[in-house]
């Protein structure tokens, strides 16, 4: 083994399986979507969107995404921003920020359902405290959008701290000199926040940006735990496809669909917070 | 103008005071937002069955264990733990035998195709990896590994390998190459010197990186509920039985998703931020 | 018996040339210290004798036995690293005892080894702390210690004190000539600090653009340096240069000044002198003066001489101010000359 093909054997494990599991899969996947008996066809595409269900789906879920994303911004700054100020209890607090990190999309689901099903926490609250005679049915379809509300709080609850975790890391890399710097020119915390840490978080908040919005269009778990198949939306109903309906064809469209919106939502990310070159840290 | 001058600290330390108890009262809320809602899950999760489908709720558990004895002896209950146990320790082993050689590779040495290698996992940032699961469906029932443990382990590892390549790679960048050069000098070979040196060093790191894959693999429910009929995971058995389990039901799988998960978290704290900050590069 | 014989030896790291055929050989027990700036492939050369990156082309021979194609555990070599690359898993004991262990050898040999070269490098009181309890230069011991229980052939040294503060370097600077000289190795040293070159070497090799300009000793680096890049790297500050005019017999005009030269030269030379080699008195180099620093023992006095800069180390009693007119002679037996085609060194004026 010299060190001209050892790199290639250590790599090889990975590549193959990358092969076998990631790329053919997706070929697969396209060609299911683009074939019918082995011509081409759009065939399955008319079928997805001529389905009424589709254009509800689709604009459930870009939604859903549009205000769970930049909510999840805000708040992960914010908690960055409280963590960096902590002196004490840092690590504890820090801990439990993240602790969300760590649990599926189901859990989360269920959790919120323990807050917002009929004889839940949040009706035993509104009951107590007299707002309300009798517990509401909240997540029923007659309400969908406190479906919508149930599902935009679990998210935000869940994945929030993905965000937060990639921007403190990202804060960790700026040098407490140009803090210092423009303090001493006059900034306050403020205009510190946003003309020194903003800019210089620019790499980290496009990350957190890209990984979160394609986990957005990836939502599933949490809304059939708390709506059921209430409020559809995409990759629930790439499942509906596939077992309920039993057409791949049509469960692969859908799948090709949200492999081209997280696309697009990547190249919009890299070009809109993209960084100078030679402007890094 | 001595007036004002004694005057003014006490201003400025009045609205520090205040400041300061408007801060703290910032984290405590942050921090409930966090912990509240799994303290309602325990809640239920340690009531009876009745005191679950109750209402009002008084949020104080009963310290009932009905909930969980419901649920442990709920028909495949158990067998779905033991599949989602068996799946997450096959991922995790799976993704560091493969996705640790890379990372080392990536890290030592320089060759062409290395940048080709690095878009290869960067991609798959892009795409919704839980997808693969529908045509990995038809390859398995071909090669035979449909609704094996085995078969989804292969997925689950697919989702983490990503992670274990950057974030192994990280971790090898960080051991000096000079420590493993002195061990060549010293005596070693390329295999002893990984085997004396490198890997005492990263094992901690690599720890840390395998719990990660298991906590992938225990969470997933997509590619789970895709690829497992008989032998469901626990997601994929809460998911299916979502719509006709009752609640007690519901919850106490969600406490079983949910502790677990927080273990880990807790075990992995010390290099959240260390794996973030750089496999976010 | 461990000479060290370098032939043809070269490396490019695609189409960038690191080392241009370089062809040396080091004694037994010599001591010889690669010097250059950072980028000058002292380093490379180093590792490439080490065992640790492969030449493009040429060899490596130690003690009679070729090497280049061996793994470094086979070459019979030690090394000290820039970084110390103290293992931080392993005690200090067992840091030393590493290569031993390696090698298969008895404990009591071992522990006789790892006591006998930790009492040498006065760090017996450590055995037992982690490199995490180590300040730096009780690390740069330890990895010295870990050499040395080797008793290797060959020792070969990256840079060792760069990373240590002025005084610790003086103190293991001096230390490391001790033990070394009492452990018979042959040693390469690497450096791009000159002081520590002079102090240290019996040969110095002064290494420029992948190449070696010269191999000679302190003495004969610092008063006859081969090459113009030699004479402006070594001494602090360096030499002075000036452009020289043949006049008829033999005589060279340098700015105003005529002054013998080497016979048989060409019509254009550089004349050259080092600063502390200039006095003042009447007939020398017009000089004026711009700026003067005193340094306790001297003065170090930057002029201007025919347009170019021009530095003298004069007497601390000499009183000067900016703007003064100098006159500056150069000892004779000390001017030395350099074509300007080929900046290598003509011979001295016999």
């Amino acid at each position: 083994m010299n060190s001209k093909t050892l790199p290639y054997l250590l790599l090889a494990p990975a590549t193959v399986f990358l092969a076998v599991f990631f790329v053919w899969p997706f070929l697969q996947i396209a060609y299911l979507a683009f074939t019918t008996e082995g011509g081409f066809t759009l065939q399955h595409f008319e079928t997805m969107a001529g389905n009424w269900k589709f254009w509800p789906t689709f604009w459930n879920t870009i939604i859903l995404a549009a205000i769970v994303v930049p909510l999840q911004l805000v708040m992960a700054l914010t908690m960055a921003q409280v963590v960096a100020k902590l002196n004490t209890a840092r690590n504890t607090i820090l801990y439990i920020f993240t602790i969300p990190l760590g649990l599926s999309d189901l859990a989360a689901g269920i959790i919120w359902l323990a807050i917002f099903e009929q004889s839940g926490f949040l009706n035993s609250m509104l009951v107590g405290l007299g707002v309300v005679e009798r517990p509401i049915l909240f997540l029923g379809y007659q309400n969908l959008w406190v479906i919508f509300v149930a599902v935009i709080l679990a998210e935000l609850w869940r994945a929030t701290a993905i965000v937060m975790v990639i921007l403190v890391s990202g804060m960790g890399l700026i040098p407490k000199e140009y803090y210092e710097a423009a303090e001493v020119f006059g900034a306050g915390p403020w205009q510190r926040f946003v003309k020194v840490t903003l800019p210089m978080l620019r790499p980290s908040i496009q990350t957190a940006l890209i990984l979160r919005t394609i986990a957005a269009f990836e939502v599933f778990a949490v809304v059939v735990a708390l709506g059921g198949t209430t409020l559809p939306v995409l990759v629930g109903e790439t499942f509906n496809w596939q077992f309920a309906l039993q057409d791949r064809s049509v469960a692969a469209a859908y799948a090709l669909v949200i492999l081209a919106i997280s696309i697009a939502a990547t190249l919009v990310f890299l070009r809109l917070l993209r960084t100078p070159k030679g402007a890094t840290v | 103008m001595s007036a004002a001058a004694a005057d003014r600290p006490r201003a400025v330390s009045d609205i520090g005071a205040a400041g300061k108890f408007l801060f703290w009262a910032g984290v405590v809320l942050l921090c409930a937002w966090v912990l509240v809602p799994i303290y309602l899950l325990v809640v239920n999760t340690l009531s009876s069955t009745a005191e679950v489908t109750a209402f009002p709720k008084t949020g104080i558990p009963s310290f009932d264990l009905g909930s969980i004895q419901f649920f442990l002896s709920f028909q495949g209950v158990l067998k779905a733990l033991w599949n989602s146990l068996l799946v997450a320790v096959l991922t995790m082993v799976l993704s560091i035998a493969i996705g640790a050689p890379a990372g080392y590779a990536l890290s030592r040495f320089e060759f062409p195709g290395k940048a080709t290698f690095r878009m290869l996992v960067l991609m798959t940032r892009a795409f919704p990896l839980p997808l693969l699961a529908l045509p990995i469906a038809v390859m398995f029932i071909r090669v035979g590994l449909d609704d094996t443990p085995v078969g989804l382990a292969l997925v689950h590892t697919t989702l983490a390998i990503p992670f274990s390549v950057l974030i192994t790679f990280s971790i090898f960048s960080g051991i000096p190459l000079e420590l493993e050069e002195a061990a060549w000098t010293l005596g070693c070979n390329r295999l002893q010197a990984f085997g004396k040196v490198v890997l005492p060093l990263v094992l901690p790191g690599i720890t840390a990186s395998a719990i990660f894959a298991f906590t992938i693999s225990w969470n997933e429910v997509f590619a789970a509920s895709v690829l497992t009929v008989q032998n469901r995971t626990l997601t994929a058995f809460l998911l299916q039985s979502l719509s006709v389990s009752p609640l007690h039901l519901r919850f106490a799988g969600g406490a079983a998703l949910v502790i677990p998960a927080l273990i880990f978290i807790f075990a992995v704290r010390k290099y959240m931020f260390a794996m973030w900050g750089i496999a976010n590069r | 018996m461990a000479e060290i014989q370098i032939k043809g030896v070269g490396k490019s790291f695609g189409s960038f040339t690191a080392l241009h055929s370089i062809d040396l050989t080091i004694a037994d027990q010599e001591f010889m210290v690669l010097l250059g700036a950072s980028g000058c492939g002292k380093t490379t050369l180093l590792r490439i004798i080490a065992g640790l990156e492969s030449p493009t082309r040429g060899e490596v021979w130690i003690g009679g036995k070729r090497v280049d194609q061996l793994p470094p555990r086979d070459r019979g070599i030690a090394m000290v690293f820039q970084n110390y690359a103290v293992f931080p898993h392993l005690t200090v004991y067992e840091n030393i005892a590493f290569g031993l262990r390696m090698k298969k050898l008895p404990q009591p040999e071992v522990d006789t080894r790892v006591r006998r070269t930790a009492e040498l490098m006065h760090i017996e009181q450590l055995l037992k702390r982690y490199s995490g309890q180590l300040s730096g230069g009780q690390r740069q011991r330890v990895a010295v210690a870990r050499a040395l229980a080797m008793e290797p052939d060959v020792i070969l040294m990256d840079e060792p004190l760069s990373n240590l503060d002025a005084l610790l370097r003086l103190e293991m600077r001096a230390e490391l000539k001790g033990v070394l000289a009492n452990s018979k190795t042959t040693t390469i040293y690497v450096t791009h600090d000159q002081v520590e070159a002079m102090s240290l070497a019996d040969r110095i090799s002064v290494m420029n653009g992948g190449r070696i300009v010269q191999a000679a000793s302190p003495v004969e680096v610092y008063r006859n340096p081969a090459a113009r890049f030699v004479g402006s790297f070594i001494g602090n500050p360096p030499m002075n240069f000036l452009p020289a005019e043949k006049h008829g017999d033999g005589r060279y005009h340098v700015a105003g000044l005529s002054l013998a030269g080497p016979p048989g030269a060409a019509q254009k030379l550089e004349f050259a002198i080092r600063p502390e080699d200039l006095a003042i008195a009447p007939g020398g180099l017009k000089a004026i003066a711009r700026v003067i620093e005193p340094l306790g023992a001297h003065t170090l006095v930057t002029s201007e001489v025919g347009g170019a800069l021009f530095r003298a180390v004069l007497d601390s009693d000499i009183r000067i101010a900016p703007g003064d007119e100098l006159s500056l002679v150069p000892k004779p037996d000390r001017i030395r000359w350099f074509d300007p085609e080929t900046s290598s060194a003509l011979k001295a004026v016999p």
